[in-house]
């Protein structure tokens, strides 16, 4: 069976169409027979110009979370450079207008940390406080499922960027920092907290300075609970985040520190925790050195004033301003430009990145102080990447979220429900990871048997009906909205069927249905490597 | 079918590469089956098995504790000897075995880990390494015996029960994962299933792919004939049960090395007694882990279930009528040539002052040294096979195998 003739409607009315006039002439040149009702035969076939290169999609696939109209249209106006130059200096995103408005809605609805830290002790007390029986177990529960919602408003509003920000590119890596500083939001209270730790202290500098990124993340309330940070003080250190900082979040595993330097930087970071209600009475020499923003805290009374020996310099005891002298030097050893550069080309290049990339990026790092955006540059204009293209296993969130980009594309989803719960099944919801060491980047995480046969489950569900994406987000009835989607879209005529394997064109081939062509499509190594 | 043809006669000629005395006609050995059921949340081992001897436990229980055995009654706690009973959720179906000599309690038993945090404990026992080093979360224990057994005969073939990979298989390849929980029939037919592993054929996943689609089906095959045998009492289609009958089926005709978790332990309010949430959550238990055996049939007797748990709770009930997150569990030892009946392990009086920091059960039994001991037993590892599995641990010998 020919799916060309079976299913290649005329592009629905709704796909938007590029800006751009050189594109225009190429959409119109390549879909000139729209106008007139169902073509039997796709008019491109005759066009023989050739729109797309392969490696051109498998790039983008890469510096976005998949391709779509709007974004393959963008590279092929401004080439890959200004593309990425756009993508890491342009202007604030437009998203499409409910989009907005919802994510509006979503920051809107979000309360302040420190306010959020200040009650819950309160709420706490008081429902512990109420006799045994219904009434008790009933504030719990209502106290848990408000703190359950604003995760799960955390999580949309991050699915909902995912899918709909222009800024494709921002958004993978703004996915890449939560997940290198991987904060769970069963722990504590960091339920109340994970929407405004994405938004304020990852997102400001997920392209920015590495330095402030890690101060950002060491000064937010969510990450000082997960690492128990918060619970670090002289005489009663806690290690956790400490070690944490240089394992994982700065030098790597094999970073060149010791068990001493560990300890070191424990006794540096004594005092920084959580403040809330009004500060605390301290010794008139302290007072100065009180800091409070938000609810982070340092806390002189609780700070080790001795001096510290990390990673073989002196840090002269003397409160908050050793920590930033500690991050500093931690982030200025090559041993981090190294492991940074490496993880972020694991991410976006391959398994094993080219040790030649990784060590240029590793200059770029120490050279730039590690600029992320230079870093961002370097790694997706070089050659290694080119050579790599198409040998990148999408991780889950990869495969959800390009496959609705793909399959919805134009149109505005209204729950991301669905989306979560794909990404339930396939073991990679946001805020979801229990250990501090975030997802893993391979392929060999996410490949396993049981994985691939739900992987193609999840491909079955999205390629046959739109399971409720465009139902309301609260518990109303369904809205109707459904349908399957139409995968053999102009995008897929465009920039994916001129590249597809052997084994994805047989398949498609003996598709029976639009819904198994969607789920062949999906499920094919075709769209789940890039 | 064919296919597991062709894999065996890989396994054979590997196997005769590596080992020509084994021969190249030696079919797979009838090698011994693990199962590790985690009960996630940290279950109060403290109400499964009672210390039913000790004053202490009645008094700080006052309204959870599970009342003296009654020889009079059926449904009392079954005592299993003058110190300890086992709780009357689980008399009809871990007891059962116990009586068997099927089954055995390793009380005082747990992690060094002292965090008493669900996570901290469930992923260093999970991850199984010294504690005090850096944590290497790509190296889990079970992966780790995985690799000891793959390295040396055809015994390992892992599986885990459960959606995502578990912590414990981390660090080998390709484990098969698929939780048995709430699968419905088959997502494709054969048609769809062919069409999609053609689709890899000659890619590097074209095993995984064809295994995946595989397995699916014939987990769907197995719940068809769960379906047309349904007359048999054993399956009435709830919970642990299912999922258990299904994990043997699978287990008795191929899979070696098991993982399933079981959640709903941690029992802060209203945790009940001889009735109630913690015996609801543990009879299920009970019937499913009976159900795994009856449905291995011949081959119970060449598996092993162990249950273990992150830690136990306090000592004391709460104000809530439940308990807290304390440290030494109660791990069970279950299977058809299990030298069970027994108690086993360090033990001490359940007093006050044998609490640890007033508060719960010391680990006099460490875990490490609990599973390595089965494990060398069980499979006849070695020294440095065990080091493998668990790093600079004695393994203990409970001679339980």
């Amino acid at each position: 069976m020919d799916p060309h003739r079976t299913f290649n409607a005329p592009p629905p009315a709704r796909v938007r169409l590029p800006a751009g006039a050189a594109l225009v002439t190429a959409w119109a040149l390549l879909t000139g027979g729209c106008a007139n009702p169902g073509p039997k035969q796709p008019v491109y076939a005759a066009a023989a110009l050739p729109v797309f290169h392969r490696q051109d999609t498998l790039w983008l696939e890469r510096v976005t979370f998949g391709i779509d109209a709007e974004s393959v249209g963008e590279l092929h106006r401004l080439g890959r450079e200004r593309y990425l130059d756009r993508q890491l200096r342009g202007p604030a995103p437009a998203f499409p207008a409910p989009v907005a408005a919802e994510l509006a809605n979503l920051v809107a609805a979000r309360p302040e940390p420190a306010q959020v830290l200040a009650d819950l002790p309160t709420e706490y007390k008081r429902i512990n406080a109420m006799p045994d029986g219904a009434g008790k177990e009933q504030a719990r529960k209502a106290l848990n499922e408000a703190g359950g919602k604003l995760a799960n408003q955390a999580i949309r509003e991050l699915l909902l960027r995912a899918v709909y920000s222009p800024s494709q590119l921002d958004e993978q890596v703004v996915w890449f920092w939560l997940n290198h500083f991987s904060v769970h939001q069963y722990k504590a209270n960091l339920r109340w907290l994970v929407g405004d730790y994405a938004d304020r202290a990852i997102r400001p500098h997920a392209l920015g300075h590495f330095k402030d990124l890690v101060l950002a993340t060491l000064e937010h309330p969510a990450m000082l609970q997960y690492l128990d940070n918060n619970q670090n003080a002289a005489g009663h250190i806690n290690e956790n985040y400490a070690r944490e900082l240089m394992e994982l979040h700065t030098l790597g595993v094999h970073g060149g520190y010791t068990q001493q330097d560990v300890q070191q930087l424990a006794r540096v970071l004594t005092g920084v925790g959580i403040g809330t209600g009004s500060a605390p009475k301290l010794k008139r020499e302290w007072q100065n050195l009180y800091r409070r923003d938000g609810a982070f805290e340092f806390n002189p009374a609780r700070h080790d004033f001795g001096d510290k020996v990390l990673l073989g310099h002196t840090i002269k005891g003397r409160g908050f301003e050793e920590v930033d002298e500690a991050v500093s030097l931690i982030v200025r050893q090559p041993a981090c430009a190294r492991f940074i550069s490496r993880e972020l080309a694991r991410y976006f290049v391959a398994d094993d990145p080219p040790q030649r990339l990784v060590d240029r990026m590793t200059q770029t790092f120490m050279r730039s102080d590690g600029d992320i955006a230079q870093l961002l540059r370097e790694m997706l204009l070089a050659p290694e990447l080119d050579a790599a293209l198409g040998g990148k296993f999408k991780d889950p969130m990869r495969f959800v979220v390009s496959s609705v980009r793909f399959a919805y594309d134009g149109r505005t989803i209204s729950n991301t429900r669905p989306m979560l719960n794909w990404l339930n099944g396939l073991g990679e919801a946001p805020f979801g990871r229990a250990t501090p060491d975030g997802y893993p980047l391979t392929e060999l995480a996410w490949a396993s048997s049981g994985q691939m046969s739900r992987r193609f489950e999840i491909a079955r569900a999205i390629g046959s009906g739109s399971a409720g994406l465009f139902d309301a987000e609260d518990d109303t009835p369904p809205g109707g909205g459904g349908g399957f989607p139409q995968l053999s879209n102009r995008l897929y005529y465009e920039a994916v069927e001129p590249f597809l394997g052997a084994g994805a064109k047989a398949a498609l081939a003996h598709a029976n249905s639009q819904q198994e062509w969607n789920t062949f499509l999906l499920a094919s190594p075709d769209f789940n490597y890039e | 079918m064919k296919r597991r043809h062709a894999l065996q006669l890989g396994f054979a000629a590997l196997l005769g590469a590596a080992h020509p005395e084994a021969g190249l006609f030696a079919a797979p050995p009838a090698g011994p089956r693990f199962l590790l059921v985690f009960l996630r949340g940290g279950y109060d081992s403290t109400n499964f098995l009672i210390p039913y001897a000790s004053d202490f436990y009645y008094e700080s229980r006052p309204n959870i504790a599970i009342a003296r055995p009654d020889p009079a009654s059926t449904t009392s706690a079954l005592a299993l000897n003058g110190d300890w009973a086992l709780a009357p959720a689980v008399r009809e179906t871990i007891g059962a075995l116990y009586l068997k000599r099927q089954a055995a309690f390793i009380p005082f038993a747990g992690t060094d880990d002292l965090s008493r945090s669900h996570f901290e404990t469930q992923d260093s026992i999970e991850l199984g390494q010294p504690s005090g080093a850096a944590r290497n979360y790509r190296s889990g224990f079970l992966g780790r015996l995985a690799q000891t057994l793959g390295g040396t005969a055809p015994q390992a073939d892992p599986i885990a029960f459960t959606d995502a990979l578990p912590l414990a298989f981390e660090g080998t390849s390709s484990v098969p994962n698929l939780s048995l929980k709430n699968i419905g029939k088959a997502p494709f037919d054969e048609r769809q299933a062919r069409i999609l592993s053609d689709m890899y054929a000659g890619h590097h996943l074209e095993t995984a792919v064809r295994d995946g689609l595989d397995l699916r089906q014939e987990v769907a095959q197995k719940i068809a004939q769960e379906m047309l045998s349904a007359s048999r009492s054993a399956v009435n289609g709830k919970g642990f049960e299912l999922e258990a009958e299904r994990m043997a089926r699978l287990m008795r005709d191929k899979y070696r090395v098991g993982f399933v978790d079981v959640g709903g332990w941690d029992t802060h309010v209203g945790e009940g007694a001889s009735q109630g949430a913690l015996a609801a959550n543990l009879a299920s238990l009970g019937r499913g882990l009976q159900v795994f055996a009856q449905t291995l049939g011949t081959e119970w007797d060449n598996t092993v279930v162990v249950v273990i748990s992150e830690f136990g709770r306090t000592f004391r009930e709460n104000g809530n009528r439940g308990t807290d997150h304390g440290h030494g569990s109660v791990y069970w030892v279950l299977g058809g040539s299990v030298r069970g009946g027994t108690v086993a392990g360090e033990q001490r009086s359940v007093s006050r002052a044998n609490l640890l920091q007033d508060r719960d059960f010391p680990v006099l039994n460490d875990y490490r040294a609990v599973l390595g001991g089965l494990f060398r037993s069980l499979w006849g590892l070695s020294a440095i096979q065990c080091d493998a599995v668990f790093p600079q641990i004695r393994p203990l010998d409970l001679k339980l195998i």
